[in-house]
């Protein structure tokens, strides 16, 4: 398998690779959970109709 | 850090691109939808009025004890939604769908190269398309069954169970799919199955009355349209992603033919 050499950052310890990226999902989880799932007023009236556009529970 | 500054790029990338191809989408296939249900929900917030609270108030006479909350819920949101701020409708309106959309994208996008990356990462256009085709399933297809694309006005469960029930079935499928993906075994393949199948048996939250203003047509049109569109979206998501990482990690594109 030459999978490690195409993956981004195989150059880095497999331990801190795997603390990483599991950052990164972490952030784009967040991310989500700021535009799709806030209860904030203000948020949920911006982000309106993409969240309906995207199936988000809501209202 | 370059690796979580490596996704994060690749997924900057990614989430821009597709997300605004999303919310150009959105502009002539769901939203007109949305405003043609908040004419509805209007409707129905004003001139009914009248005769639409003998309902509620008769629930409410019935459920006073086990739950007394749906039925002044129901009666406040449209209320809530005045009183909040809100963008004003036009440009302003789209601007903000497009910025949501972008910085939604960008969120999925994160979640797919940080996922795809564990699997040895999306090394060119086709794999994005089956890691997006992977995306659409987990978070449309999947808790589109249960919870199917709702406009302005329909009858819906409390908000936090149906947002846990999302989030359940979004990791049961994601993590079904995984294991039927890269783990070649037969019961764990059983296993996937059952995980995926598993929140449909549980069942998502139904509403306390199916009652509302929108016609049955019009909101089959928009689970059409969110369905299709959120496929665009995934699609071009993998397939930018697959680019963009080619791309960048300098590799010729063959090195790996197999998604799996």
């Amino acid at each position: 398998m030459n999978t490690a050499s195409v993956s981004i950052g195989a150059s880095a310890s497999s331990q801190s690779r795997f603390l990483q990226l599991a950052l990164a999902g972490l952030l784009g989880i967040f991310v989500i959970g700021f535009t799709g799932f806030s209860h904030i007023e203000a948020v949920h009236n911006a982000a309106h109709d993409a969240r309906h556009s995207m199936a988000f529970p809501c209202h | 850090m370059s690796v979580f500054r490596n996704v994060v790029f690749v997924a900057a990338i990614a989430g821009l691109l597709a997300g605004i191809v999303l919310a150009c989408l959105q502009a002539y296939a769901t939203v007109p939808l949305i405003l043609k249900a908040e004419v509805y929900e209007q409707a129905a917030g004003g001139h009914e009025h009248a005769a639409a609270p003998a309902a509620p108030a008769a629930d409410a006479g019935s459920n006073a004890m086990s739950s007394a909350a749906p039925a002044p819920a129901a009666a406040a949101a449209p209320a809530e939604e005045e009183e909040g701020w809100a963008p004003a409708d036009g440009v302003e309106r789209f601007s903000f769908n497009v910025l949501s959309n972008v910085v939604t994208g960008i969120g999925f996008a994160l979640i797919l190269v940080a996922f795809s990356e564990f699997a040895g990462g999306i090394g060119n256009w086709r794999q994005g398309v089956f890691w997006g085709l992977a995306g659409f399933a987990v978070f449309t297809l999947a808790p589109g069954l249960g919870l199917p694309p709702e406009l302005p006005a329909m009858p819906a469960a409390e908000l936090l169970p149906r947002q846990v029930w999302w989030i359940s079935t979004v990791a049961a499928t994601a993590i079904g799919l995984a294991l039927i993906a890269f783990r070649r075994s037969l019961p764990l393949t059983v296993l996937a199955i059952v995980l995926i199948v598993a929140p449909h048996v549980v069942g998502a939250p139904q509403p306390e009355s199916y009652d509302t203003p929108i016609p049955e047509g019009l909101h089959h049109q928009f689970v059409v349209a969110v369905t299709l569109t959120n496929l665009v979206f995934w699609v071009v998501l993998g397939v930018v992603v697959g680019v963009v990482r080619g791309r960048f990690t300098g590799q010729s594109a063959s090195l790996r033919d197999s998604f799996a």
